[in-house]
């Protein structure tokens, strides 16, 4: 029972900006218990089936315990029975948002292990095609997070671009998601006729419509109100944790396998890698968008580089990869993609095993979100840019 | 003693509707007056909002439904009445079913009140300002019920935070009000307008000035405080659809649920007039400007029928114009949170509005 002759002045420690003392009356021990929030895995702000489970005293989290596993569908153990042609309809669908980008990884690990030259039109067609993509994957996790934070209008803009890049892709791929235009070898089909010029237009629509997103959501005081310094990530906890892409660019460090590592024709062109400073939500959610304009950068040198000649190499009906065992990796929109490949020999992998982004990028939510308010924690959620059949596979 | 009856309780100006010399027939058209003002007008301005938001968002809202889909919240309510009532089986099923209602009704009976033109209101109290804000404020025990009876976590998150919003935009709402209420020198509604028919700033005599100009302060945080109250974005935590799921909202279906979204359009629309009936006028066309076939006061009162439909429609016309607002504040800013909403009514809103009440008050007492 409370006793309310004593009194007792404190200092919220945790809350964020707080200068306000408060007098508690009594000697403090009103009664609470610390509530238990499921939260997913059907919930508005999961975007999938994520599961959390949170524990509340009051408004502030306890704990949180990522719940995964609500998605998987076994990609790794299919794959172990499809040929390498075939792979790539498996790739292009654990991470939904990064079709073209993930069957990247599958083609390059096995023309690697077949010591195979691939045409060079062909590669500058899949760099340009992954950027695109790329541009893809953060329009969406920019209306996305702004509805989280509870502004409904960038998803409709977002989705203005997307559709018109949606079409660019579908007229050279056949798909709006599932492009599944990557073979071993090169691509399955060359662009179609216009296609660069109706490419350039785009690029150039996006960025002038680039800069009403940086007013419009990055510039709202109520945007950075709700996010900046909210859930900071220190370089050192994200290095240990496995964080990559737009998630660790936010914490300064400019690891980046297009630049660092480089494959296809990135060695050729100029690559910007966005860095935030803080690695809190706000320089997270900066980075992403950042990223859509170095990747326009990109598309732009892409126009100027695009070689003639052929886009497929001559292969054998049945791509057998030689016995041995291979890791690529690959700059995903979400971090770093890695396939491991090991083949008996045979038309199949003897094991594909996947390492990718988002699983590795939600292992930071227990730590971001030790301390901070429930909407904070949608904050966070929303920030770390995870796609929940990237995280279950 | 006097006896109390519905025309003469602290009724001062009378009602067009008061005809004949029976009881009945007066009250039967109020009673529609109200009925109708509440069931229509809320959908019309729920209709804007559909539409607004569309084209602002880059589609083009509902098209299908009535001619350029303006039936779609009519359609809407039909659905709704067609759904599963759904009780979870946790719930305080009494409880549970009393807290739309409780949200519903005082949203109903705060039209009583509001005067849309000369005469067209079905009363004037003379405490007419002090009845809507009491009324108003009733609303939020049933969403606080509704949020404890639902048993769901979410519903009763969501149910708190509306109990601390209300408390924490209540106060600055009320004190502006009542710094409106000084300026005027009365509560009624209908004298509030006619008080700013007749308002000049001292040194400006003859040049006539709406309330909102010398207080454009006040309207400023009463536009604020009323979004807040009503739960509107971007204060719209106890609803938060990305954190509470739909908060006190979250396990209602059906009829019960249209009840609770019919009770924040109304809201939308009560608030937005009495916005219109404390700061900007009223029926009044412009300022300084009579209204075409009124005479009177400051030519709105006393008007033929052709005045009192010009008068009507400037009324609504206002209205839409601040639900406009509303839903423009919607779909540009992102919610806030609710430590941040209470540090800006809290260290904000209340001492500025403690402030201008002050001011005001000594001006008023000097001159």
């Amino acid at each position: 029972m409370s006793d309310l002759e004593t009194t007792e002045r404190v200092l919220p420690s945790n809350a964020p900006g707080e200068d306000v003392a408060f007098e508690i009356l009594g000697d403090g021990d009103f009664p609470t218990a610390e509530m238990s929030l499921s939260i997913g895995p059907a919930h508005p702000a999961t975007h999938g089936v994520f599961r959390i489970v949170l524990d509340l005293d009051g408004e502030r989290v306890r704990g949180a315990r990522p719940v995964i596993g609500y998605m998987h569908r076994g990609f790794e153990k299919l794959a172990e029975y499809r040929d390498y042609r075939q792979i790539a309809a498996l790739t292009n669908r654990h991470d939904w948002l990064s079709g073209f980008c993930n069957e990247l990884g599958v083609a390059i690990a096995v023309e690697s292990m077949l010591e195979l030259e691939v045409p060079d039109r062909a590669q500058w067609i899949r760099m340009l095609m992954a950027e695109w993509n790329r541009i893809l994957n953060h329009l969406m996790f920019i209306g996305s997070y702004a509805l989280e934070l509870g502004a409904i209008t960038p998803m409709f803009y977002a989705f203005r671009e997307r559709e018109d890049i949606q079409h660019l892709m579908e007229s050279a791929t056949g798909g709006r998601l599932h492009f599944t235009y990557n073979q071993p070898g090169g691509v399955k089909i060359d662009l179609p006729k216009g296609f660069l010029k109706r490419s350039a237009e785009i690029s150039k629509v996006t960025r002038e419509r680039f800069d009403d997103y940086v007013d419009l959501v990055l510039g709202n005081e109520i945007f950075q109100g709700r996010t900046v310094g909210v859930g900071p990530l220190p370089q050192d906890v994200a290095l240990s944790l496995g964080i990559t892409g737009p998630t660790l660019h936010a914490t300064g460090i400019a690891e980046d396998s297009r630049v660092t590592e480089p494959y296809l024709k990135y060695g050729d062109i100029d690559v910007e890698v966005p860095l935030g400073e803080n690695g809190d939500a706000f320089d997270r959610f900066y980075v992403l968008l950042h990223r859509i304009r170095a990747s326009l950068d990109i598309i732009d040198q892409i126009h100027d580089h695009m070689p003639a000649g052929p886009v497929n190499s001559k292969l054998p009906k049945m791509v057998k990869a030689p016995e041995g065992a291979i890791y690529v990796r690959t700059e995903n929109p979400l971090g770093q993609l890695g396939y491991w490949l090991e083949s008996d020999g045979g038309r199949t992998p003897w094991r594909f095993k996947m390492r990718t982004p988002s699983f590795s990028n939600v292992q930071a939510i227990p730590y971001l979100m030790q301390g901070a308010l429930l909407p904070d924690a949608i904050s966070i959620l929303g920030s770390v840019f995870f796609v929940v059949g990237d995280i279950d596979r | 003693m006097t006896v109390l009856t519905s025309t003469t309780a602290l009724a001062q100006a009378p009602s067009i509707l008061d005809v004949g010399d029976g009881v009945v027939l007066p009250i039967l058209l109020k009673v529609a007056l109200v009925l109708g003002l509440f069931f229509v007008v809320p959908l019309v301005g729920g209709y804007l909002e559909h539409k607004v938001m569309g084209r602002m968002q880059n589609r083009r809202g509902p098209v299908e439904a009535g001619p350029f889909g303006s039936l779609q919240l009519v359609a809407d309510g039909i659905k709704f009445i067609q759904k599963e009532d759904i009780i979870p089986r946790a719930a305080d099923k009494p409880m549970f079913a009393l807290a739309p209602g409780l949200a519903l009704v005082p949203a109903l009976l705060v039209f009583l009140v509001i005067p849309l033109g000369p005469g067209v209101f079905a009363v004037d109290l003379e405490l007419g300002l002090f009845y809507a804000l009491a009324i108003t404020s009733i609303s939020v025990l049933g969403i606080l019920l509704g949020g404890w009876a639902s048993a769901n976590k979410f519903s009763l998150i969501g149910g708190l935070r509306a109990g601390a919003q209300l408390i924490a935009y209540e106060l600055p709402l009320i004190i502006t009000a009542i710094t409106v209420a000084v300026m005027a020198g009365t509560l009624s509604l209908v004298g509030i307008v006619e008080a700013q028919a007749n308002f000049t700033l001292p040194g400006l005599e003859g040049f006539n000035l709406w309330f909102v100009f010398p207080q454009i302060v006040g309207f400023a945080i009463f536009f604020v405080a009323a979004m807040a109250e009503l739960s509107r974005p971007p204060f719209d935590m106890p609803i938060g659809d990305s954190e509470l799921v739909f908060g006190y909202m979250t396990e209602y279906t059906g009829i019960k649920f249209a009840m609770f979204l019919l009770t924040e359009y109304a809201g939308m629309i009560t608030m937005s007039a009495l916005m219109v009936v404390l700061f900007l006028g009223g029926w009044q066309i412009l300022p300084g400007v009579a209204t075409p076939g009124c005479e009177g006061a400051a030519g709105i009162m006393s008007c033929d029928p052709i005045g009192i439909a010009i008068s009507v429609l400037v009324t609504l016309a206002k209205i839409m114009g601040l639900v406009f607002l509303m839903v423009w504040a919607r779909v540009a800013y992102p919610r806030l949170r609710e430590d941040q909403l209470q540090r800006i009514s809290w260290l904000v809103l209340v001492p500025l509005s403690l402030a201008n009440l002050a001011f005001v008050t000594i001006l008023t007492v000097v001159l």
